[in-house]
């Protein structure tokens, strides 16, 4: 996973390829190296995603909630209709925003 | 069964594993259309609300409600994990596939588990029937959100005990590469359970030896799996973590479908509507013969 900060209170993480419960060392550095940059808005980029399990699932709920505790928002994008539907079915999509792309999560963060 | 996204007439049956992942029409531009990935079939497709359950089931706390997951929930979160090592002569496949064939075998005996006819499969709704202690009883249900090989997640309605998802999966024991090239290594069997009170009722119940309980339920089903597959004697390690303390006050309306509460309603208020029922029948213009018209 890459870390990209975008102005000075975003942060992108882009994700690449599977996303299980063993990923969340992984996320979890990542979650760190944006914070650390001083993001208030995480915007993940699911572009990337090619596997996703229940286990990704849940750790994407711990993710979600590690962000709240810093009271910093959390979104997504590229998020095929697969995996939106799967946010939606697991109610997920209620707790992080979904965009199309990338420029409208920014855009928002920026408003 | 569920009220899925599909088409209407499709049959609940023919519906799961998923079998769609193609944009919905007229948003081809915003969503990345991509070949489906190589979980496609191993989750349930999307439903709002779980419309009915195997014939004959009674299924009242169970029909018009809705999925709730971790982020929904009152209490709260705690990720509750139970694992045992089951040894090296038994593959994960094979203890997930006998776990999700005789599921309901190995519940202790005070609950019941009635899964739809065509088992652990996404997309389907279990009933459950749960012992919660001082005789009161707990008539609610599960729905099968994800399956695959290795795991399986089930996902809570409204009026279960909590909001969450509870995953079966069985893996390998990591090991180095020596231990790997030398001999096999243990099937770790694991139940996660990822979990918020659904209200305030729960929330106290849990507090007041829920968790407890429910400690206890997983630790005798993993110890009866594992004495079903001929498992050497396991001991079942359980850890408990919070994720979230903080209750989340805005659904402590939740409590209007506590089925915990209308189980007990409904098995005070059973004579009564038996009787009710009876009347009604008896009123009823018989034919000559005795039987009810149309019968």
């Amino acid at each position: 996973m890459h870390v990209r900060q975008v102005g000075d209170r975003a942060a992108v993480i882009d994700i690449k390829g599977d996303v299980t419960a063993a990923s969340e060392p992984v996320l979890m550095s990542a979650y760190e190296q944006a914070d650390r940059q001083g993001a208030r808005r995480l915007v993940l980029n699911f572009r990337g995603l090619e596997y996703m399990n229940s286990g990704g699932i849940g750790m994407l709920v711990t993710f979600l909630i590690r962000a709240n505790r810093q009271h910093q928002e959390l979104a997504a994008f590229g998020l095929s209709a697969h995996y939106r539907e799967i946010f939606e079915l697991t109610r997920l999509d209620e707790a992080i925003t979904i965009y199309d792309d990338e420029r409208s999560a920014l855009s928002d963060a920026a408003s | 069964m569920t009220d899925h996204a599909g088409p209407p007439d499709t049959p609940p049956t023919e519906r799961s594993p998923r079998d769609t992942g193609h944009p919905a029409e007229g948003d081809a531009a915003a969503t990345p259309t991509r070949p489906l990935p190589r979980d496609a079939g191993s989750w349930a497709s999307k439903v709002d609300r779980l419309t009915e359950t195997r014939v004959g089931a009674p299924a009242a706390n169970v029909v018009g409600r809705r999925l709730t997951g971790p982020v929904q929930g009152f209490g709260k979160m705690w990720r509750k994990t139970y694992r045992m090592n089951i040894g090296a002569g038994i593959a994960p496949g094979r203890a997930i596939a006998t776990w999700k064939e005789h599921f309901a075998e190995f519940w202790p005996q005070t609950s019941t588990f009635e899964p739809s006819l065509t088992g652990i499969s996404p997309g389907e709704v279990a009933l459950l029937d749960v012992g919660i202690g001082g005789g009161a009883r707990l008539s609610t249900g599960v729905f099968v959100l994800y399956a695959d090989e290795v795991s399986f997640t089930l996902m809570t309605p409204q009026g279960h005990m909590f909001a969450g998802w509870i995953t079966f999966s069985a893996e390998r024991a990591p090991g180095s590469d020596a231990h790997r090239a030398t001999q096999a290594r243990p099937t770790v069997v694991q139940t996660e359970v990822l979990m918020r009170a659904n209200d305030p009722l729960y929330e106290l119940a849990m507090a007041l030896g829920g968790h407890r309980k429910e400690d206890e339920f997983w630790v005798r089903t993993m110890t009866a799996l594992a004495k079903y597959l001929g498992a050497p004697p396991v001991e079942v390690h359980t850890r408990m973590v919070c994720i979230d303390p903080r209750r989340q006050w805005g659904n402590a309306g939740a409590v209007w479908h506590n089925s915990m509460v209308r189980t007990a309603l409904q098995a005070m208020a059973a004579p009564v509507t038996a009787i009710a029922h009876r009347r009604r029948r008896a009123r009823r213009p018989r034919q000559p013969d005795g039987r009810e018209p149309g019968r």
